[in-house]
């Protein structure tokens, strides 16, 4: 057999440098990691309040801190970053007929935009 | 060299070869099928099939009307009772594609819908939007996958047929990812190995369509039939030759010269039909061969639209409206803007007639037989003949499974008739022949000729004289062209001496496969001394019912021109008579 | 209509010959192209003109035969639906298509896929027996668009190309291959999703997906094929609460 195909090897680490897509697919997968921390915050905030009135006091007074607000700034944009990055996808994820047509997948990203402010608002509006 | 043995071999792997396989293994599940081809099956060229298949459904339609149009669009050069069975046979098989998940256009009421095409007095073709042979091609593939007894050989080339006591018991092929030669034993071969529009420049045909299966058959000494009749479709785009489909006709498209006239009227297709209401068998509804001689004749009158890929003329399909383009015709919106740049919903498209079909081929019976024992054909290698001088569109799709299957069929019943094949060292004598001859190829280190500088010749002298219209000098002078071609092909060298996906040695090879079924097709339009269907000469420019109502037979000779033989017609029903497609008969 | 563009381009073509060769290397070839051209205008010349031993595959120049995929500057393309006028540079760089073995120059394996395709049962398993001679299943419009996008698949396996997860676990179903099997699926006439089930909700099926979404950005043919792995995933989720939440709810 003269036949010998040759095998081009992959870099296990550093493949998604090598196109653009993987980049912004990276950055999709790795804002999830702010979530996962603040989940942590939130099993923090948890606990302090098992801890007591004055625990979960001091917890929230340090939440108001520079660092409290520098983390839940990053983890706001990180989180929109990610969730937004889904939005787009769902359309390919869960089409809708309706008769014949499908829905156009703007409407179904539109539709989440527009189900995502009204449960914002409702819990500004609740928390107030 | 490795021995692989088969009951049945099939050569090619498109439409009518995975027909015939299915049918096999359908048949008889123990059947040992190899089903060889030079390429993945769905790379095979029905892929760019793209109107549809003509079969009768329709509760307004009947087999009489299917045969008569059939029988009419061939100009009488059909042989009927091979048009009788395939007509009884293609809503079947039309039908058993549907049960196999084609994914047919349907109706609103869930049943399969048909649309009107070229030549046709009702609506009859089934579509699967504009890409009728693209789903067929698939489907046929994927159902292939459920039968284990489909062995397949992919990307394999066949060399030569091995011809022994008169049988045809097997071939030997080339795997192409070795270079190694294969020799294949089989009780039976059935070839489908497509066209050869490869042979002219501007062609809707792909790169494998270099009429190797014509070439294995004439070269092992059976036939070919009625070469001389080559379809061109009147609708090519002017710049690669891509195909739209008669569909855009069909679903209403209009054809102008360069004054915005409806020029199809003056050559006996009127009176102009009301854009947007096309009438069947009329206008742009005409049969292809017509169409392609007028476009010819408004060249002559210099009514054509001057582009920088030759004189055009206008297809038309804005009034259809982007709604309908995009659901009937999306893959000729897409060819066109992505192909030439042009919108079809927003301009009409330059187009000019291609190369397209070959209604001639391996001489068959209505049994798919060929003249050899143990040899069948079916498929556009083929010529039954239902096409006779003129194919109408979407008959050919159709019959690639009708026959297909037939051929499976009949190879069955060769395998039952028990015949003991001939000795082992008889047949490996042949294929060491065959292997020799490739090996000569490699060998040879002071050849003279290239093979693309004579494919180019071979290509001009087609085009310039086997076109649509022909006259006996320019075809005699094509005759000795092509025969001092094949003199010189002796003398091609190979640049590529390796074996792993030699195409150099492909193209080689392919080379032959065309020289041959070439010749073939020019000495067969000198000496057919009338114009009929697609064969017009400008020197004999009546039909000659009286002495040519006769399909030409090729006989393969190895340095000389072939000999022709003359064979009678099968007319049972419909005596020859006027084409009529003016509007005004009615 | 205007005259044609032409400009001298250098092709830098990687070229593999197994027998010559221990890896890989680039040879570059200046061809006069057009600029209506495609790519594999642009290497039929060359074959022609310049270098008859460059081995490649294609068939049919007009994007539905699906044997002529490779990579153009590195984007998995069609050859002949890579237009000349699209790259303004002098240069192109034409490479075999990544992920798969490298046979000889542009051709790579195809096998891996086929076998792929054949596992995830790609045939119509028809909901109920219906002989020919009683005639064809009906199916709406509708029903037929439900899956008509994936039947367009033409096999090409540039998503393949694409796919990272596909780079990283060769044994990947791949895109193309779960495509197909959730086209039967959606089908109307078909019952075999259960059949299908086993291979393509299994873990080198749709689970090996992490949704790039690369196959669908490639993808010539507009399938989608992300699209389609998602709604397997999102089927089979379903099917898991099912199972597992409502056991009476199963058949
Ligand atoms: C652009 C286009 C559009 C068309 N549209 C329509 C239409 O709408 N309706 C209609 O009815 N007809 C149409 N036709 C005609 C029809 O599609 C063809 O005639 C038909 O598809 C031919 O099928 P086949 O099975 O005979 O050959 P193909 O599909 O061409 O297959 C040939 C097979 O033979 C194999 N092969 C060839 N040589 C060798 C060798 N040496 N060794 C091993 N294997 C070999 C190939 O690998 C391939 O598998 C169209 C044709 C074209 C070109
Ligand atoms: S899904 Fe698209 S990219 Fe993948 S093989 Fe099919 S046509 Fe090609
Ligand atoms: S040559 Fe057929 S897809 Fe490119």
């Amino acid at each position: 057999m003269n036949s010998k195909p040759y095998v081009r090897e992959v870099s296990k680490t550093t493949w998604f440098l090598s196109h653009p897509r993987y980049k912004r697919y990276m950055a999709r997968e790795v804002t999830c990691i702010f979530i996962f921390a603040y989940t942590f915050l939130l099993i923090a905030a948890l606990g302090a309040l098992a801890n007591g009135q004055e625990a979960f006091d001091a917890f929230v007074l340090g939440l108001g801190g520079p660092l409290g607000v520098l983390f839940n700034v990053v983890v706001l944009i990180a989180t929109v970053y990610h969730s937004l990055s889904w939005f787009v996808v769902t359309p390919q994820a869960m089409p809708i007929q309706m008769g014949e047509e499908f829905v156009a997948g703007h409407i179904i990203v539109n539709a989440h935009y527009g189900a995502w402010a009204v449960v914002s608002l409702i819990i500004l509006f609740w928390g107030m | 060299m490795e021995i692989i043995k088969a009951d049945v071999a099939i050569v090619g792997a498109g439409g009518a070869g995975l027909r015939a396989a299915i049918a096999l293994a359908e048949a008889d599940p123990k059947l040992r099928i190899a089903l060889i081809s030079k390429v993945y099956p769905m790379r095979s060229h029905t892929c760019a099939a793209e109107g549809g298949a003509a079969g009768v459904i329709k509760s307004d339609d009947s087999l009489d009307l299917h045969f008569s149009d059939t029988v009419g669009g061939g100009d009488w050069l059909s042989d009927q009772d091979a048009v009788e069975y395939f007509i009884n046979e293609a809503p079947k098989e039309l039908t058993q594609l549907e049960h196999w998940g084609c994914p047919w256009s349907r109706e609103a009421d869930g049943s399969v819908a048909v649309r009107p095409f070229g030549g046709m007095k009702i609506k009859r073709t089934w579509y699967a939007a504009d890409k009728s042979g693209f789903h067929i091609l698939h489907t046929l593939f994927q159902t292939s996958l459920k039968y284990p007894s489909i062995q397949r050989f992919d990307e394999y080339y066949a060399t030569d047929l091995l011809v022994e006591d008169g049988r045809c018991q097997g071939l030997t092929a080339l795997e192409i990812r070795s270079g190694e030669m294969k020799q294949f034993q089989a009780g039976a071969v059935i070839i489908a190995a497509g066209g050869g529009g490869k042979m002219f420049p501007f062609t809707t045909n792909g790169n494998i369509k270099t009429g190797d299966g014509m070439a294995l058959a004439y070269r092992a000494g059976t036939p070919l039939k009625d070469m001389e009749f080559v379809q061109y479709h009147p609708t090519g785009l002017p710049n690669n030759g891509i195909l739209l489909t008669e569909g855009c006709r069909g679903e209403g498209g209009v054809l102008f010269n360069k004054d915005g006239r409806r020029y199809l009227q003056d050559y006996g297709m009127g009176p102009e039909t009301p854009i947007g209401q096309p009438v069947l068998k009329t206008m742009e509804l005409g049969p292809r061969d017509r169409l392609s001689q007028a476009f010819w004749g408004e060249q002559k009158k210099g009514n054509t639209v001057k582009t920088p890929w030759g004189d055009c003329v206008l297809l038309d399909m804005r009034h259809l409206g982007e709604k309908k383009i995009d659901e009937r015709l999306p893959l000729v919106r897409d060819l066109c803007i992505s192909y030439l740049g042009m919108d079809p919903v927003k301009e009409p498209i330059p187009i000019r007639p291609v190369v397209h079909y070959m209604m001639g081929g391996i001489h068959t019976d209505v049994q798919a037989a060929t003249r050899l024992p143990g040899l069948f054909a079916a498929g556009e290698c083929a010529c039954v003949s239902i096409n006779g001088a003129n194919r109408l569109g979407s008959n050919s799709l159709t019959e690639l499974l009708v026959f297909g299957r037939r051929a499976a069929l009949s190879a069955i019943a060769h395998l039952q008739s028990n015949q003991v094949p001939s000795s082992d060292t008889a047949l490996a004598a042949k294929a060491k022949e065959s292997q020799n001859r490739i090996q000569a190829l490699f060998d040879k280190s002071n050849g003279t000729e290239s093979i693309s500088g004579l494919r180019q010749e071979m290509m001009d002298t087609m085009e310039e004289n086997v076109g649509i219209y022909r006259t006996g000098e320019g075809l005699a002078a094509a005759c000795e062209k092509i025969a001092e071609l094949r003199q010189r092909y002796a003398n091609i060298t190979l640049t590529d001496k390796t074996h792993v996906y030699n195409t150099d040695l492909m193209q080689a090879l392919e080379l032959g496969s065309m020289l041959d079924c070439a010749e073939a097709v020019t000495v067969g339009a000198r000496d057919r001394k009338e114009s009929r269907g697609a064969h017009q000469r400008l020197d004999f420019t009546a039909r000659d019912d009286e002495n040519l109502l006769k399909h030409s037979l090729a006989h393969y000779h190895p340095t000389e021109p072939p000999r022709i033989e003359y064979l009678d017609v099968v007319v049972t029903k419909s005596k020859p008579g006027v084409r009529d497609y003016s509007g005004a008969k009615k | 209509m205007s005259e044609l563009q032409q400009r001298q381009i250098q092709l830098e073509v990687l070229r593999y010959n197994p027998e010559t060769d221990t890896a890989p290397r680039y040879q570059t070839y200046s061809v006069p192209c057009l600029e209506e051209w495609v790519v594999l205008d642009a290497l039929n010349y060359i074959k022609d003109h310049l270098d008859p031993t460059l081995s490649y595959r294609w068939s049919c120049h007009m994007a539905v035969c699906g044997s002529c995929g490779m990579m153009v500057n590195g984007e998995p393309k069609l050859a002949c639906k890579a237009f000349i006028h699209e790259y303004k540079e002098g240069q192109i760089k034409v490479e075999p298509m990544a992920n798969f073995p490298i046979e000889r120059d542009l051709v790579t394996s195809v096998e891996d896929f086929i076998t792929k395709l054949a596992s995830v049962k790609p045939y119509l398993i028809p909901k109920e027996d219906k002989p020919v001679s009683a005639g064809e299943f009906k199916q709406t419009p509708a029903e037929l668009k439900k899956f008509k996008q994936y039947t367009l698949c033409i096999n090409c396996m540039l998503c393949y190309a694409a796919c990272p997860q596909y780079a990283l676990v060769p044994e990947f179903l791949g895109p193309a291959a779960i495509s197909m099997a959730h086209r039967y699926n959606q089908d109307s006439r078909d019952g075999g999703r259960d059949q299908r089930q086993e291979v393509i909700a299994s873990d080198e099926g749709v689970w090996e997906c992490s949704f790039v979404g690369a196959c669908s950005e490639v993808c010539p043919k507009h399938v989608d094929p992300a699209g389609a792995l998602q709604q397997i995933k999102v089927a089979s989720t379903i099917d898991w609460y099912k199972e597992h939440l409502m056991p009476w709810m199963k058949k």
